[in-house]
């Protein structure tokens, strides 16, 4: 069953159920806010603990211990006061801070004090030859049913890429019992070096050991190939066969299905259409909201918590989201903020879960080559524009993103630019010997997810709804 | 050091870059300066509507000089600018309507402008099969289309540059002044000295006109468009209705242009705009009413152009009334796009034979005060 928001009003919106949402949610209501949390999947969890409250995989070795950590945060946010809708999608939000949410096929608009954005993180493109062949997909995907169906692959399966996701996926299919024919590490060596001097902090963190067993975990089981430094995948209509190269030896193998990751970047669209200021971060390479240490962005009220203000992980999600609810707090109520942790505290847990970071950021920096594709490669799904249309389009003018549009279609499709954003960015960076910066990214627009028009026009009207005709 | 061309043209939107080109065609070497890019704001993000229908009588001369240079955009520009003419049709959803649009194509016709055409119930099915059947007829328009903005207003900029224009973007025009008989304008670290300095910053140009003393009665707006996934095609022409605030438009491509005048919130020294989704349900309601093919369509997509509006709604085009070699091109009120070809040309002969054949009298910025040169 769905339900429309309770109020019009509310002191805080949370969009985004998962780590950081459920623990921003629950620290506002604890505080007595009126809260409202929004989010668009039919359970809390978010990603990282998608389907927590459903998931058919009950043998809880299977999933790991961080998974289940998301059950106790779902608890809390229940036995608050906080009103939690799912299955509704966030569409729209301005700096005045008016919202409006899809639920259920039908929109409902409300108004905030304060909002924290909770949206997460995306999978970072992956643009190969051949990546939008069926057969191919994400590895995010392939968790999703993993977790929700506790769906794993039968056929000849490849994974490739890299970053702690990858091995987190492959070793719960193998637990599931699913098939993985190989592994291709595209990690670059030279990242091993890199990262080392950040080494002392990882080693202490956490990540650490858990991620050393699973390697393990996985290795036991299934051929792992490093230093992959070309990919593709082929077929006609339907993915055939993976190529790669490996050690200055290319191999081509037979694959039913090739799962593709190299990492996760912050989701940034209904922030970036909110107005909100995001410069490109040359480490995780990817654009992540200028705020301050209590997550505040450039837009009065509203505040990012979790890895949509910069890829942090689950733990430092949790942490950052009761930051962003206790600055809310704060402002609106300040005396019931001596209710909850001192912000102190919460800063010193935050250090503590994001150490080790800037190691795993470092190792998995992808490469290159696996992020600004060349010649017939696809860049934009959507539009299929390819590397060389770009190029061609920079060769006659075009200086960025926007500029594009007058010369193709890119980003200007469904996914406005959620799947070839990035690889836009960069690759005209590139072409143009300038900053990722300087070249920026696509404005994005409102609605952040297509509504119907059905749905939209059975929005109630307004009363300048019959006034003189005004020609465009 | 002050760097001399012939003219300085402010503002690189359609209009600008329209007239920078035309200068360039007339042997002069202009500088156009843009604080964004070329085509930022209302030029490049406009409905893309080609369009002499339901004009203003005063700018009709105007369009109708655009009009023949759209027709062959691709010799001027060597791009065609996804222009395309399937005509555009007004509808009258009913008879009263009708007979507001039969009153009004027999003024134009006692004024000589035969360029819109009354059409019954059957024409109006036969150009727009999918509008509904209780529709009586309309207006249609011929010759107009619609072309792609952003292209567009590109071709006009990359076309002037190669003619000789130097563009310079990214930085506002600041220090407008006029000294020694020379208009002088600095962009950044460079300074620029022309005899003609050409206003045409659109939403920025009041400011300009009322900082050179000649303040005009404009406001900032940004008519809000939206545009929709892919549906089988199913209308050709450009629709607008006589009665209700919409615009429409299907491209080649499926998607579907939805607009017609509800207007954003402008912040226009953010560059920003905060759309209005009540007043744009409106439009999705006469869509979905109209339109029945529209209604399973999602919304992809929607934004607004930031633009400035006069008080008569109509532009303020031609010489200074205060000031030598000042000329202003702005104010175009929402309908500016397919004046700008004409537009530039026309400015151009200004500029250049000190006068025109095409009537633009009624456009003059002496309208809002009385002449003091």
């Amino acid at each position: 069953m769905t339900v429309a928001p309770k109020r019009e009003d509310y002191d805080v919106v949370v969009i985004g159920a998962g780590p950081a949402g459920l623990a921003a949610a629950a620290t506002s209501a604890e505080a007595g806010l009126s809260t409202l949390l929004l989010d668009e999947n039919i359970g809390p969890g978010g990603q990282v603990f998608r389907a927590i409250s459903s998931t058919p995989v009950t043998d809880r070795n299977q999933l790991g211990a961080d998974y289940w950590v998301g059950a106790d945060l779902v608890q809390t946010l229940r036995a608050s006061n906080a009103e939690v809708i799912h299955r509704a999608t966030v569409w729209s939000l301005d700096r005045n801070l008016e919202i409006a949410v899809s639920i259920g096929g039908a929109s409902a608009f409300v108004k905030a004090k304060r909002v924290i954005l909770a949206t997460g993180a995306l999978e970072r493109p992956f643009p190969i030859p051949g990546w939008t062949l069926p057969g191919v997909m994400t590895a995010g995907a392939a968790q999703t049913m993993l977790k929700s169906s506790a769906l794993v692959p039968d056929g000849r399966t490849v994974i490739a890429g890299q970053g702690p996701l990858l091995w987190l996926l492959a070793a719960q299919i193998l637990r599931l019992g699913g098939r993985i024919d190989r592994i291709l590490d595209t990690t670059e060596r030279g990242n091993y070096f890199a990262a080392l001097p950040h080494a002392f902090a990882f080693l202490t963190s956490p990540y650490f050991a858990k991620g050393l067993s699973m390697m393990r975990e996985v290795k036991a089981k299934v051929q792992v190939v490093s230093g992959v430094i070309e990919l593709s995948a082929s077929g006609d209509g339907q993915l055939a066969s993976v190529s790669y190269v490996a050690g200055g030896k290319r191999e081509t193998i037979p694959a039913d299905l090739l799962l593709l990751h190299q990492g996760v970047v912050p989701n940034v669209n209904l922030a970036m259409a909110a107005g909100i200021e995001h410069r490109w971060d040359d480490l995780q390479l990817c654009w992540s909201p200028v705020l301050d240490a209590s997550g505040t962005s450039s837009v009065a009220g509203i505040a990012i918590a979790g890895d949509g203000a910069g890829i942090g992980g689950a733990n430092a999600a949790v942490v950052r989201g009761r930051i962003a609810a206790r600055a809310a707090v704060e402002a609106l109520a300040p005396a019931a903020a001596t209710r909850l942790a001192p912000m102190a505290t919460l800063r010193a847990d935050l250090a503590k879960a994001e150490r080790g970071r800037v190691f795993l950021d470092t190792l998995f920096r992808p490469a290159p080559q696996f992020r600004i594709p060349a010649g017939d490669t696809i860049v934009c799904r959507c539009e299929e524009v390819t590397a060389k249309d770009i190029l061609d389009a920079v060769a006659i003018g075009a200086t960025g993103p926007n500029q594009l549009k007058a010369y193709r279609r890119t980003g200007m499709g469904p996914c406005q630019g959620r799947l070839c954003g990035l690889t836009v960015t960069e690759l005209m960076a590139q072409a143009r010997g300038k900053s990722p910066q300087e070249i920026g990214y696509y404005r994005l627009r409102a609605p952040v997810k297509p509504i119907t028009l059905a749905e939209l026009a059975a929005v109630p009207k307004s009363e300048d709804d019959i006034k003189a005709v005004v020609r465009g | 050091m002050t760097k001399n061309v012939d003219a300085i043209v402010v503002g690189g939107g359609i209009h600008g870059c329209s007239t920078a080109l035309h200068l360039c065609l007339a042997g002069l070497k202009p500088v156009l300066i843009e604080k964004d890019y070329a085509g930022r704001h209302a030029s490049g993000v406009n409905a893309g509507g080609v369009r002499q229908l339901a004009r203003h009588i005063p700018e009709i001369p105007l369009s109708i000089r655009s009009m023949g240079i759209w027709e062959k955009i691709t010799d001027l520009l060597d791009d065609d600018c996804s222009f395309e003419s399937y005509g555009q049709v007004l509808v009258a959803e009913n008879e009263e309507e009708l007979a507001v649009c039969r009153a009004r194509v027999a003024e134009l016709n006692a004024l000589g402008f035969t360029h819109e055409e009354l059409i019954d119930a059957a024409e109006l099915r036969r150009l727009v099969p999918a509008v509904a059947d209780t529709c009586p007829g309309g207006v249609v328009s011929r010759r107009d289309g619609a072309a792609n903005p952003a292209q567009a207003t590109t071709a006009f900029r990359r076309k002037a540059e190669q003619l000789g224009a130097t563009v310079r973007e990214g930085i506002a025009a600041t220090n407008i002044r006029h000294t020694d008989g020379l208009w002088h304008v600095d962009f950044g670290a460079e300074s620029f000295a022309a005899p003609v300095l050409v206003n045409a910053a659109g939403a920025w140009a009041g400011t300009i006109a009322a900082a050179l003393g000649e303040p005009v009665p404009v406001e900032t707006v940004a008519p809000m468009l939206m545009i929709t996934s892919r549906v089988p095609h199913f209308i050709d022409p450009v629709v607008i209705l006589r009665g209700r605030k919409l615009s429409f438009k299907q491209f080649k491509n499926g998607t579907v242009l939805i607009g017609g005048g509800h207007l954003a919130t402008p912040y226009r020294d953010r560059n920003e705009t905060v759309l209005d989704w009540k007043s744009l349900a409106t439009s999705a309601r006469t869509v979905f009413e109209l339109f029945p093919v529209m209604r399973s369509a999602t919304i992809v997509r929607a934004w607004a152009g930031i633009e400035a509006k006069t008080k008569d709604d109509l532009p303020v085009f031609g010489p200074s009334s205060r000031h030598k070699g000042l000329y202003h091109q702005f104010g175009f009120s929402l309908h500016g796009f397919q004046l700008g070809p004409g537009a530039g040309a026309v400015m151009a002969e200004l500029i250049v034979n000190g006068g025109t054949q095409t009537r633009i009298g009624d456009l003059g910025i002496d309208r809002f005060h009385p002449s003091t040169l």
